[in-house]
């Protein structure tokens, strides 16, 4: 389970996270939501420990990741993988070599390395692309090796970093379907997102981050049903300065 | 950085602890070092050469007119061979390889950050250092030398061939200079220093390009530091050397 709980992280005068505490059950996806600039990737990398909290904890499977060492939070990166917003794939690297990379820092053969690569393409969806290099590939397929590079480590948990963003209404909901199918697989995933499509449609939990906390969390029926004037125009995608629709009863 | 000593203290102590973890994750960075060798050193060869050809023209020609009338002409070989074999063999190799190699490894690494490719690598739960700095700064502390022996001769060659063309001097008397003051010093001297060229501009360029921040301007900032911080740093390693070791 990831549990962060009053993290504050703030970047120079610019404060980002102000306090926010999120439980991340075993098993779901959960969901962020929150506009541009919210905090919402900064939180992943909190998470995994690229980046420290100001204050706050940040715990995985109980272990408390700002006080890890260098050794114990390469081991637990081994659990975790991470879909970056823009796939950040080695471009110097062919598909395969990219999956390989992560693969091979665990010391597994090279038999097994060439099964898990095969295995995790045909995941998403991208059998015989072994041989082509990321300057090759469109965005959606770029964030679907990204996608295959986190399931071909057979991690407890994977990060998603803005999946959906800048592609095509078919190619995301491929990758949701990805997202829902390792789900499914028993994979703990937590994602962060302004596509309120996305988060309807994978999430088993959405909190919405605003103002550097939590502002609601709940599950899907209970976010479209949330009366927060705040999380209301979000998921409306209202601007300020439009009033809400009226809200008739059936009477 | 000299305004907090104390955040400068703790900032070395911590890069000084990463490097050691770094250098000690053999298993990463040993496949990595040959590419690398390859790239930065082998690429580097026609640069360094084209360099030393000049010099070697220019250095004959000027001793030429300097000991004309003064010195005995054969003091020409002397010169060249002192002058590239201990300082401007190893001073302007490193310095052009200042430009191409500082400024490729910074531009390199200073896209993957940008890019997020040096978080994915952490993530994929590698040692940044041990990935992308150590097997660079290796490769050029091992190549650096082996360029600049090249360029040494090259140097030599091409004073000893002005010479015989243009000065009227001998095969005989450019070698006699040659030998004259030559001591076997005067060839590590300048591999030494080479070697901690090497090591400094590949340090600065991949330090710097970790540093990178804001896109491609930021690239464009870190490969421009890079180059100026490798430059300064040989000119610096330069005078270290002559003071310890001559």
């Amino acid at each position: 389970m990831i549990r962060l709980g009053d993290v504050h992280k703030a970047f120079g005068e610019k404060v980002v996270l102000a306090g926010l505490s999120l439980d991340v059950p075993d098993g779901m996806n959960t969901v962020i939501i929150g506009g541009s600039g919210s905090g919402k990737s900064v939180t992943l990398k909190l998470v995994v420990g690229l980046l420290e909290p100001d204050a706050g904890r940040i715990e995985v499977d109980g272990l408390s990741v700002p006080d890890l060492d260098r050794d114990d939070l390469a081991e637990l990166r081994a659990h975790i993988g991470y879909v970056f917003q823009f796939a950040a794939l080695f471009d110097s690297m062919t598909v395969a070599e990219n999956i390989r990379l992560g693969l091979a820092k665990r010391g597994l053969d090279e038999d097994t390395i060439r099964a898990r690569i095969e295995h995790s393409l045909a995941t998403v969806e991208l059998s015989g692309q072994e041989d082509r290099y990321p300057a090759e590939l469109s965005g959606g397929m770029r964030k679907r090796v990204g996608i295959a590079r986190a399931v071909a480590l057979k991690p407890r948990y994977i990060l998603y970093d803005e999946p959906t963003t800048g592609l095509d209404p078919v190619t995301s909901a491929v990758i949701d379907r990805l997202m829902q199918r390792t789900r499914d697989l028993g994979v703990t995933g937590l994602i962060v997102t302004h596509d309120m499509r996305s988060a309807f449609t994978v999430g088993d939990r959405i909190g919405m981050l605003h103002d550097g906390v939590i502002r609601q969390v709940g599950t899907v029926a209970e976010i479209q049903a949330t009366t927060d004037p705040v999380v209301r125009q979000f998921i409306e995608g209202r601007p300020d300065d439009v009033e809400p629709p009226v809200r008739r009863s059936a009477s | 950085m000299l305004a907090n000593p104390a955040l400068s203290i703790q900032r070395l102590g911590r890069w000084s602890t990463d490097a050691a973890r770094a250098l000690a994750d053999v298993p990463t960075w040993r496949p990595l070092v040959f590419a690398h060798m390859r790239r930065l050193g082998v690429d580097s060869v026609p640069i360094a050469i084209f360099i030393a050809v000049f010099t070697g023209i220019v250095l004959a020609l000027l001793s030429s007119y300097i000991f004309t009338g003064a010195v005995p002409l054969y003091f020409v070989g002397a010169l060249v061979g002192k002058t590239v074999m201990m300082e401007l063999g190893p001073v302007l190799t490193g310095m052009a390889l200042a430009g191409r190699v500082g400024a490729n490894i910074a531009a390199e690494l200073g896209t993957m950050r940008v890019t997020e490719q040096v978080d994915a690598l952490e993530t994929l739960a590698y040692d940044k250092y041990a990935y992308l700095v150590v097997p660079r700064v290796l490769a050029a502390t091992v190549m650096f030398p082996v360029v600049t022996s090249f360029a040494m001769g090259v140097g030599v060659l091409s004073g000893w061939i002005t010479s015989i063309n243009l000065l009227e001097l001998s095969t005989p008397e450019f070698l006699k200079g040659l030998r004259l003051f030559y001591q076997f010093k005067d060839i590590w001297f300048g591999l030494v220093k080479s070697a901690s060229f090497g090591a400094a501009v590949a340090l600065m360029g991949s330090l710097e390009g970790l540093r990178t921040s804001g896109g491609a301007q930021g690239v464009g900032r870190s490969t421009t530091r890079a180059v100026v911080l490798g430059c300064q740093a040989i000119l610096v390693l330069d005078a270290f050397w002559a003071l310890v070791l001559l």
